[in-house]
């Protein structure tokens, strides 16, 4: 009478579509609460998922509904004190607005409608809309990169690879071929006998027949004997190794330690660089990052040494960009390595340092860099340093930008709109 | 003792002691459960189909409105959001089970459910839900148990086929209005004539085409030099009387729609008109599988094939289904259908079984007679305004301690018009019957005219009862909705006796003049 399915094993993302659809249509809500998520959340978990919270009018789904007002009587259960004509003061709020709240029968006092982005989804609309400048630019062969492609029909291979195809086409050829003569003769032989059957019965008759007889048979069984499948039959299936382009990138993360970097500017420096790590490993297979500190003078540190450890003592930019400089001689050579920078700093530098960063930028670095940008953390006014690279930006607006931070709310709006899609561009 | 023994069937032995299920045991514990409601109790039910589902299916199940095919909208995935949300920060349990109207009634259990759980839910669902589907009059004249899936595919390929051909935008927009209008997608007082889903999917082209050719017919435009054609106008108002099924309306009349527009239309309606009668029926059907389960695995007990912790488990699960949480308490969300709906027909039994003095006069008929007929007579030709209506006994009311408060707008405070006792029971039953009543629930709201010979524009009416108004802002979404299916101007006219006191126009009227 009953049937008993187990339907376990079925797809369980029946939802996916409708989810999907249900996203795309409140992109726009969503991509403000990830602006807002973005500026709150700490550093460590940018690749988290998201709660997204929509106001609930935004989601609605109309229906005619009464309104409060009017006169109506509501059946309650679960009656302690009340006896029949007693009158109660309105309790505050309800204002006979009942009917609409129960007729939606979606949770009481739920205002806003509140979701999971799963740290895809959420980093999609983290970074949608933003693109890497001049990433079209270089589009690069690596080394150790490869695809495995078809190469055509080959007689030797590996079992595994057979292709029984061609295999099959190959024997019904060699079948043919080497046949073709017995086959004529038979035919004619064939033809020969039945000719003779017809005849009058005669001595020679008999004799020619039993000749033709055994001769026919010898040569079905040639025929016959002809192997269906020989191993110079069969074809494989043949596969080289393709070398595939692939985009690399590597992300200098340049940033002053001197004594008059706070560890607030610290961090928000570390939440930019954060972002900007996130995004390049989004557009790049292959993104190395590497982190250069400075005071006076530049080091190559770690990640952890590079955003925790504290020194002090003055400001030379230029030796962290010297140092950057070359690093990439060294170890990326720009005909191969996308090259990103990004520098952080309070703008504090010794006054006659930055003619200096100024022109190793111009003529070393932009020149092998994709993009290179700067943010200056500083509440207040721009230092020595902002005025030399404003310049410089307006000499080469494509490569080089900056902008200024001051506090964690700017971080992620000044990523946008570093990273920002440039129409003209595309 | 001996005595004892020999009035009960000896006590068999338990079916299973553990609380794990496999296949076998539901498949032995649904036979045994069968048994017992076929032959003992003479449920009539549907062939069953029981599938195991895992909880991301049951999600699925869910925001799919239980529908186990379903077109693509963004709604069904904005309650799978909701649903998946709220589960997995542990504030929502999932239902047990979920039941489908269909034959056979296919029935979802959770793999996560223990041995005594898919019990309970196959009681509740496969012979409860089950039988109130079979046997209840509104689904026997509404529904088509065994075309529903049928069409429902043909819907989800019909849908989808349109969104291939007109863009996934365009058929959004389209559902997304019928969906606003979907309460007012039913016939209420009509009777429909069932129509299989075989016979649907042919006359589906047929009707493309006479529909178009008739709506044409009703917009045609004479020509303006007819003199007698004028004199007409006023004479005659379209439609001659007002229109409940605004749908229906819509995709017969609509000037403007294109014919696929109109299938999807009607296909919203259909599905309004299969969902009608669960919405009319909360309580019954709650109550109903929840007197059947709460029954079923009593006798099975009885007869020694579950044990005590068995038992244990499956009460502990039915008083949590049951409870009804006093008004004041924070917990308070309205009256709990399958509490009340238990409560009612496990009253009717015992006023069948034992009556008291106050039973006989309360209900002359039923008291003291057979309690199974009674039940199933009331199962099958009630629905829960009338069923409350009818049934709703004292010791309900007592036992629930229900009370009617009368909130009047013109008045400063609330009034609690009856309580639980000799003078109100009366009353509560009347008020209660009247809030389950869905024309009384819902804004009454009817296609007035359409202004056939004149601007093209479609009036509705909303007549007030009680001075309830519309809530105004959702309003005036549903006839941005509306006026999407139009096409032309749409006004909503809300009437209290007699009189337009309210008057919604989309587009908004700008220099309408005021009488």
């Amino acid at each position: 009478m009953s049937f008993i399915v187990d339907r376990r094993l079925n797809g369980k993302n029946k939802s996916t579509i409708n989810r999907q659809r249900f996203l795309k249509r409140y992109r726009e809500h969503i991509r403000d609460a990830v602006d807002d998520a973005v500026n709150q959340r700490s550093i460590r978990d940018m690749e988290r998922g998201e709660r997204i919270i929509i106001p609930r009018k935004n989601l609605n789904e109309p229906q005619f509904h009464h309104g409060a007002g009017g006169r109506r009587t509501i059946v309650h259960p679960g009656n302690r004190e009340f006896q029949q004509g007693d009158t109660i003061a309105r309790p505050p709020g309800s204002g006979g607005g009942d009917g609409g709240d129960k007729a939606s029968n979606q949770g009481d006092g739920m205002d806003d409608f509140a979701f999971e982005l799963d740290p895809g989804e959420f980093l999609n609309f983290l970074f949608e809309g933003l693109a890497l400048p001049n990433l079209v630019k270089r589009q690069l062969q690596g080394d150790t990169h490869s695809r495995i492609v078809h190469g055509g029909i080959v007689s030797q291979g590996n079992p595994s690879k057979i292709n029984i195809v061609r295999s099959m086409r190959q024997a019904s050829m060699r079948r043919r071929a080497l046949s073709a003569a017995a086959r004529r003769r038979l035919r004619d032989l064939q033809a020969e006998y039945d000719k003779l059957l017809n005849e009058e019965q005669s001595i020679t008759r008999q004799a020619r027949l039993g000749e033709l007889k055994e001769q026919i048979e010898r040569l079905e069984r040639r025929i016959k004997g002809i192997p269906y499948l020989d191993t110079v039959d069969l074809r494989y299936n043949h596969t080289v190794r393709q070398p595939v382009p692939m985009t690399r990138a590597v992300m200098f993360c340049i940033m002053d330690v001197s004594g008059s970097m706070s560890q607030e500017m610290k961090e928000l420096a570390k939440r930019f660089f954060l972002l900007l790590y996130l995004f390049l490993q989004r557009n790049y297979q292959h993104t190395e990052v590497v982190f250069v500190r400075h005071h006076t003078s530049a080091k190559e540190v770690d990640e952890e040494e590079f955003f925790y450890s504290r020194e002090t003592g003055g400001t030379i930019v230029s030796s962290a960009l010297r140092l950057t400089a070359d690093i990439i001689r060294e170890r990326y050579p720009e005909d191969r390595w996308n090259i990103y920078a990004a520098q952080a700093s309070d703008g504090d530098n010794w006054n006659d340092d930055s003619p200096a960063c100024t022109k190793i930028l111009l003529e070393e670095l932009l020149p092998k860099m994709q993009y290179f940008s700067y943010v200056e953390i500083m509440p207040r006014r721009h230092q020595a340093l902002w005025e030399s690279y404003k310049q410089l930006q307006q000499s080469m607006p494509k490569v080089f930008a900056l902008q200024q931070i001051d506090g964690p709310g700017d971080i992620y709006p000044v990523f946008r709109e570093l990273f920002r899609q440039r129409l003209e561009e595309h | 003792m001996a005595d004892h023994d020999t009035a009960r069937p000896a006590r068999k032995a338990p079916l299973s002691e553990t609380s794990e299920w496999n296949f076998d045991l539901i498949a032995l514990y649904d036979r045994e459960i069968a048994r017992i409601a076929h032959d003992r109790f003479g449920l009539d039910t549907f062939p069953n189909q029981i599938e195991v589902i895992s909880s991301e299916q049951m999600m699925d199940a869910y925001s799919s409105v239980g529908m186990p095919v379903g077109y693509n909208h963004w709604s069904f995935g904005k309650q799978f959001v909701e649903v998946e949300n709220l589960y997995r920060r542990g504030q929502m349990g999932l239902a047990y089970e979920i039941v489908i109207n269909s034959s056979p009634c296919i029935a979802y259990l959770m793999e996560e459910n223990t041995m005594p759980m898919q019990a309970l839910v196959i009681a509740h669902a496969c012979y409860g839900h089950n039988s109130f589907f079979k046997g209840n009059y509104l689904f026997r004249t509404w529904t088509d148990a065994s075309a529903i899936i049928d069409y429902l595919v043909f819907a989800r390929h019909y849908i989808a086929e349109c969104e291939e051909r007109h863009g996934v935008e365009a058929v959004e927009q389209i559902l997304d209005s019928c969906h606003a209008l979907m309460n007012y997608g039913v016939d209420r007082y009509k009777r429909p004539n069932p129509v299989s889903a075989e016979t649907e999917r042919n006359r589906q082209q047929e009707r493309e085409e006479s529909l178009q050719k008739q709506v044409s017919e009703l917009w045609k435009t004479f020509p303006a030099m007819q003199p007698d054609i004028k004199r007409r106008k006023s004479t005659q108002r379209y439609p001659s009387e007002p229109q409940e099924n605004l749908l229906y309306f819509i995709e017969k009349n609509a000037p403007l729609l294109e014919p696929w527009q109109r299938e999807i239309v009607r296909i919203v309606r259909k599905m309004a008109q299969y969902f009608y009668p669960q919405r009319q029926t909360k309580v019954m059907n709650e109550g109903w599988a929840t007197f059947w389960h709460y029954t079923l695995l009593h006798e099975m007990y009885d007869e020694g094939l579950v044990t005590e912790g068995f038992m244990l488990e499956f009460l502990q699960s039915h008083a949590q289904v049951v409870y009804q949480p006093p008004f004041d308490s924070p917990q308070y969300s309205g009256i709990n259908p399958y509490a009340l709906g238990f409560a009612m027909f496990r009253d009717l039994r015992r006023i069948c079984e034992h009556p008291t003095e106050e039973d006989r006069i309360w209900f002359p008929d039923i008291a003291g007679s057979d309690w199974l007929g009674t039940l199933k007579f009331a199962m099958q030709s009630f629905k829960d305004e009338s069923f409350i209506q009818q049934f709703l006994s004292p010791s309900v009311i007592r036992d629930l301690k229900l009370f009617a408060v009368l909130d009047d707008d013109e008045e400063a405070n609330l009034e609690i018009r009856a309580i639980h006792n000799e003078r109100g029971y009366q009353q509560v039953r009347q008020m209660l019957s009247e809030q389950y009543n869905l024309s009384i629930h819902e804004p009454n709201i009817q296609v007035y005219e359409a202004a056939v010979r004149g601007d093209r524009s479609l009036t509705l009416q909303h007549v007030r009862q009680d001075r309830r108004p519309l809530a105004r802002d959702k309003a005036a979404d549903v006839l941005r909705h509306l006026h999407r299916l139009w096409q032309f101007d749409v006004h909503l006219e809300s009437v209290d006796q007699g009189r337009v006191v309210e008057r919604l126009s989309i587009p908004a009227a700008t220099e309408e003049p005021q009488p």
